[in-house]
C-alpha cells in the first residue's frame, strides 16, 4: 500500500530502476558519466607479529587529480582494516557495509571477529554483483590465529598472501616486495618495506601520488599513521594573487527594503529528555 | 542464444587456441606535457614541463620539449612525441635550407607561417602535436603563435597548451590578459613577473594534472640571446 | 626510390626539387614493400615475441639485459632466442617485441655496418646516429600503418659520453639513464630509478648485480619471462661484451602458505 501521503519504504539493496533507461541512452550514443577511480597503489605485508597495510592518497578522474589527500585504508573492526582500490564509491560503501555487519557479528558472538569471516563476507557480497561493484581490496588483520592478509578482487575471488599489492601501482609495489621481502621481519622493517612499496607506486605510477598512509595492526593494538610520510611537498607561490577591493565587476544593484509590520516574542519551554524506555 | 549466434561457424571461445592474436594498432600516442609562452614588449618567455609519459607510466623525467629554431624563435611541442620528433626534425632542416639560400635567419613571422603550412600539409594524417611558437618579431617585440594539430594559427600575447592547457590558460587570461578584472590598469609585463607566473601556474597544474610534473624548462628570448633556467615540480 | 615515384598520399610529394623529399633521407628498409594497392593496409600483429628489455647506465658504460625466451602467444616456444646484439665496437642493442621484425632490422643494421667497414675510413657508427636512424625507420613504418612491432634499447659510448636510448614501434624515442620496456616498464623502472638516484656512479659490478635482481623480479611476475638471460656490457676499457645465457636463481617459498 503506497500513496502520496505514506510513501513505500524502499526495498533493501541497490535500486535498478533506471538501468533500462540508461542502457537505452547509451545505445543511442549518450556518454555515461564516469565514476571517480582511486587509481591507486595499496599494499600489505605480514610481519613477525602483525600486519602492515599501506596506501597512497591520490584519487583521480581520468587525468585530473580529484582528491590530493584521500584515505584509502578503511576501518572494518578494531582488529581488521581494509585498503581499497578501484571505484572510490564502491570501496567506501562496501567497507562501511561490511564494517557494520562485522560489528553486529561481534556483538552476537561476543568474540574477536576472525579475519576469514570478513574475507568471506566481502567476497560473497562482491560475487553476488558479478564484478559490477568495482572494489579491489587488501584485507589485513590480527585475530586469535595470528596475523592474516587477503587480497580480494572485484569479481569475488580472494587469495591469502604474506605480501601483496593492488591498484594501478601494484606492479611497482610488487617489484619492491619481490626484491626485498623476507620472512619474519620486525615491525620497523615491515613499515619501511611497505612505505617503500607505496613510494615506488607514488613516484612511478601517474595515477598514484601525494602521501603515504600506513596502518600497523598488532595483537591488541593498532597504529593508524596518516600521513606516515609526506612524499611530495607542494611548491610555494612566488607572487601574491590577492585582488584589490572592487576588482570584481558589479553587474547590477538592487535594494529590497524589508518592511517590519510587527514584532512578537514567543518563549519555548525546554522539555526534559524522554528516558522512560 | 546470443553466444551461439555471435560465434556461428566458429569454435566456442573456450576452445579457441592460445596462438598469436591480432592486436589493434594506433599510429598515435598521447605522451602528455604542457607548454606556456608569454610575450612582453622586448622579450618572450617560453616554458615546458619535462615529463614524457604514456598511459600511467613515466618514460623519462628530463625530456626537453622546447626546440630553438633560430636565435629569435623557439618552438614548444606537446602531444604525440613521435610526431614531435619528426616535425621538429623537418623544421630544422628547412630552417637550415632557408639560411643557406637567403644568407640570413628566417624571421619569426615566416617560421610561424611555414609551420602552419607544414601542419596543414598533413591535414588527413595530422601530426598530433599542440605547438606553441614564441619569439621576437622583426621589430624586436615579443610574439606568441599557437596552433592546432592541423595548422590553424593564431597570434597572441600569452598562451598555454598541452595536457594541462585548460588548467593553465584561465589563470593567464586573468593575470596577463586582465580578464574579468574591473578598474585595474594593465601594466606592461616584466620578465620577472612572467617567470614568476609561469612557475606558479606550473606548480598548480602539477597538483592536478597527472601528465604535468617533474620540472620545467624556461627560456627567455631577448635581443641579446636566450637565457635558460629550470625549476623543480613535484615528482609524483 | 619507390617512395618518390608512386603517388602515395601518405608520403609527402617532393618539397624540394633538387634533393630528397622528407621521409626519404635514406633507403629505409622495407621501403619496397609499400606496393601501391590503392587502399589501406594492414596492421599486422606480433607473432613470436620477446618480453622486457632493461638497460642502465653506470659510471663508465652501459648494461642491457633481456631474457632468451621467444613466446608464441602464451606458449613458451623458443628457449634460446638471443635478443641482445653487438652492433659495432661502441654500440649494443637490445630488442623486445616481434622477433621476425627484429631479425629483419638486425640484418639491415649488420649490412650498414659492413658497408661502413668497407669504406675503411676509420670512422664508425655512433650510438646516437643509430638511435636516430632507428627512430626514422620505425616512424616511417608506423606512418604506413605497417609497423615494426618492436621496442629497442640502444646503449653505447659516444666519445667520452655514455648513451642509453630507446625507440618503440611508433618511433617514440628518448634517452634516459634508466630504461625498461614491456613489463619491465612497470616492474623494473621503479627499482632501477631508485637505485640510480641513490648511486649515480655505480661500478660495473654493482650494475650487474642490480640487473640480476631486476631480471629476477621480472621472472617472478612476468608470465612471458624465463630464468635465463643475456647481458650486453659496454665499457670504456673493456669494449663490448655479450654475456650469457646467464641463469637466474629463484626462491618460491612465500608463494606456498
Amino acid at each position: 500500500m503506497s500513496s502520496v501521503l505514506v510513501p513505500e519504504i524502499p526495498a533493501p539493496g541497490f535500486s535498478f530502476d533506471l538501468c533500462q533507461r540508461n542502457n537505452f541512452l547509451v545505445k543511442k550514443g549518450f556518454q555515461a558519466p564516469k565514476a571517480v577511480k582511486t587509481g591507486t597503489t595499496i599494499a600489505g605485508v605480514v610481519y613477525k607479529d602483525g600486519v602492515v597495510l599501506g596506501g597512497d592518497t591520490r584519487s583521480t578522474e581520468n587525468t585530473i587529480v580529484a582528491d590530493k589527500n584521500c584515505s584509502k585504508i578503511h576501518y572494518l573492526t578494531e582488529n581488521i582494516y581494509c585498503c581499497g582500490a578501484g571505484t572510490a564509491a564502491d570501496t567506501e560503501m562496501t567497507t562501511q557495509m561490511i564494517s557494520s555487519q562485522l560489528e553486529l557479528h561481534r556483538l552476537n558472538t561476543n568474540r574477536i571477529v576472525p579475519v576469514c569471516t570478513a574475507n568471506a563476507m566481502i567476497k560473497q557480497l562482491l560475487f553476488r554483483y558479478q564484478g559490477n561493484i568495482g572494489a579491489a581490496l587488501i584485507l589485513g588483520g590480527v585475530d586469535l590465529d595470528g596475523p592474516h592478509l587477503y587480497c580480494i578482487y572485484p569479481h569475488g575471488s580472494s587469495d591469502r598472501h604474506l605480501y601483496t599489492s593492488m591498484g594501478t601501482g601494484s606492479l611497482a609495489a610488487m617489484a619492491v616486495f619481490e626484491s626485498r621481502w623476507k620472512p619474519d621481519m620486525t615491525e620497523q622493517e615491515a613499515k619501511e618495506l611497505v612505505a617503500d612499496a607505496i613510494r615506488a607506486g607514488v613516484f612511478n605510477d601517474l595515477a598514484s601520488g601525494s602521501n603515504v598512509d600506513l596502518c600497523v595492526i598488532r595483537k591488541g593494538s593498532v597504529d593508524y599513521l596518516r600521513p606516515y610520510d609526506v612524499a611530495n611537498v607542494k611548491g610555494q607561490r612566488n607572487i601574491s594573487y590577492r585582488y584589490k577591493r572592487g576588482t570584481t565587476a558589479v553587474l547590477n544593484k538592487m535594494v529590497h527594503p524589508i518592511i517590519i509590520e510587527g514584532e512578537t516574542v514567543r518563549r519555548l519551554e525546554t522539555e526534559p529528555m524522554d528516558t522512560s524506555s | 542464444m546470443a553466444l551461439l549466434s555471435e560465434n556461428s561457424g566458429r569454435s566456442l571461445p573456450d576452445y579457441e587456441t592460445q596462438a598469436a592474436k591480432m592486436k589493434s594498432f594506433s599510429p598515435y600516442a598521447d605522451n602528455g606535457g604542457s607548454v606556456i609562452a608569454l610575450a612582453g614588449d622586448d622579450f618572450c618567455v617560453i616554458a615546458a614541463d619535462t615529463r614524457l609519459s604514456t598511459g600511467f607510466s613515466i618514460y623519462t623525467r628530463e625530456q626537453q620539449k622546447l626546440f630553438p629554431l633560430s636565435s629569435k624563435t623557439i618552438l614548444g611541442c606537446s602531444g604525440c612525441w613521435c610526431d614531435t620528433l619528426t616535425l621538429t626534425r623537418l623544421l630544422t632542416a628547412r630552417m637550415q635550407m632557408y639560411e643557406h639560400e637567403h644568407q640570413k635567419e628566417m624571421p619569426t613571422l615566416a617560421v610561424a607561417q611555414m609551420l602552419s603550412t607544414m601542419l596543414y600539409y598533413k591535414r588527413f594524417f595530422p601530426y598530433y602535436v599542440s605547438n606553441i611558437l614564441g619569439g621576437l618579431d622583426e621589430d624586436g617585440k615579443g610574439c606568441v603563435y599557437s596552433y592546432d594539430p592541423i595548422g590553424h594559427c593564431e597570434v597572441t600575447k600569452y598562451r598555454a597548451g598541452g595536457s594541462a592547457g585548460a588548467l593553465l590558460q584561465p589563470l593567464l587570461d586573468n593575470q596577463i590578459g586582465y580578464k574579468n578584472q574591473e578598474g585595474v590598469e594593465p601594466v606592461a609585463l616584466t620578465q620577472e613577473k612572467a617567470v614568476a607566473i609561469i612557475k606558479d601556474v606550473f606548480t598548480s597544474a602539477a597538483e592536478r594534472d597527472i601528465y604535468t610534473g617533474d620540472s620545467i624548462n624556461i627560456k627567455i628570448i631577448t635581443k641579446d640571446g636566450v637565457q635558460d633556467s629550470t625549476f623543480e615540480l613535484r615528482k609524483d | 626510390m619507390a617512395l618518390l615515384n608512386k603517388a602515395d598520399w601518405h608520403t609527402p610529394a617532393p618539397f624540394w626539387q633538387n634533393g630528397p623529399a622528407p621521409g626519404a633521407f635514406y633507403h629505409f628498409p622495407g621501403g619496397s614493400t609499400h606496393v601501391d594497392t590503392g587502399g589501406f593496409q594492414r596492421s599486422q600483429a606480433p607473432i613470436t615475441t620477446g618480453t622486457s628489455v632493461v638497460g642502465i647506465q653506470f659510471k663508465d658504460g652501459v648494461l642491457i639485459a633481456a631474457d632468451i625466451l621467444g613466446s608464441y602467444g602464451s606458449l613458451a616456444r623458443f628457449r634460446n632466442l638471443e635478443r641482445v646484439m653487438k652492433v659495432n665496437d661502441n654500440i649494443i642493442l637490445g630488442a623486445g617485441g616481434d622477433y621476425a621484425d627484429y631479425q629483419c632490422l638486425k640484418s639491415n643494421i649488420e649490412r650498414k655496418i659492413l658497408e661502413e667497414e668497407c669504406l675503411d675510413d676509420g670512422l664508425s657508427l655512433k650510438p646516437k646516429a643509430l638511435h636516430c636512424w632507428l627512430t626514422r625507420v620505425m616512424y616511417n613504418r608506423r606512418s604506413h600503418f605497417d609497423p615494426f612491432w618492436n621496442n629497442f634499447i640502444i646503449g653505447g659510448l659516444e666519445g667520452d659520453k655514455v648513451f642509453l636510448g630507446t625507440v618503440d614501434k611508433l618511433g617514440t624515442a628518448y634517452s634516459d639513464p634508466v630504461i625498461a620496456t614491456g613489463y619491465g616498464a612497470y616492474m623494473a623502472t621503479p627499482i632501477l630509478r631508485k637505485a640510480y638516484e641513490e648511486n649515480k656512479d655505480m661500478t660495473k659490478d654493482q650494475a650487474i648485480e642490480l640487473l640480476y635482481k631486476v631480471m629476477q623480479v621480472l621472472f617472478y611476475r612476468d608470465a612471458r619471462s624465463f630464468p635465463k638471460y643475456q647481458l650486453g656490457i659496454i665499457t670504456r676499457e673493456g669494449g663490448v661484451e655479450i654475456q650469457g645465457p646467464l641463469t637466474l636463481d629463484s626462491y618460491w617459498g612465500p608463494a606456498i602458505i
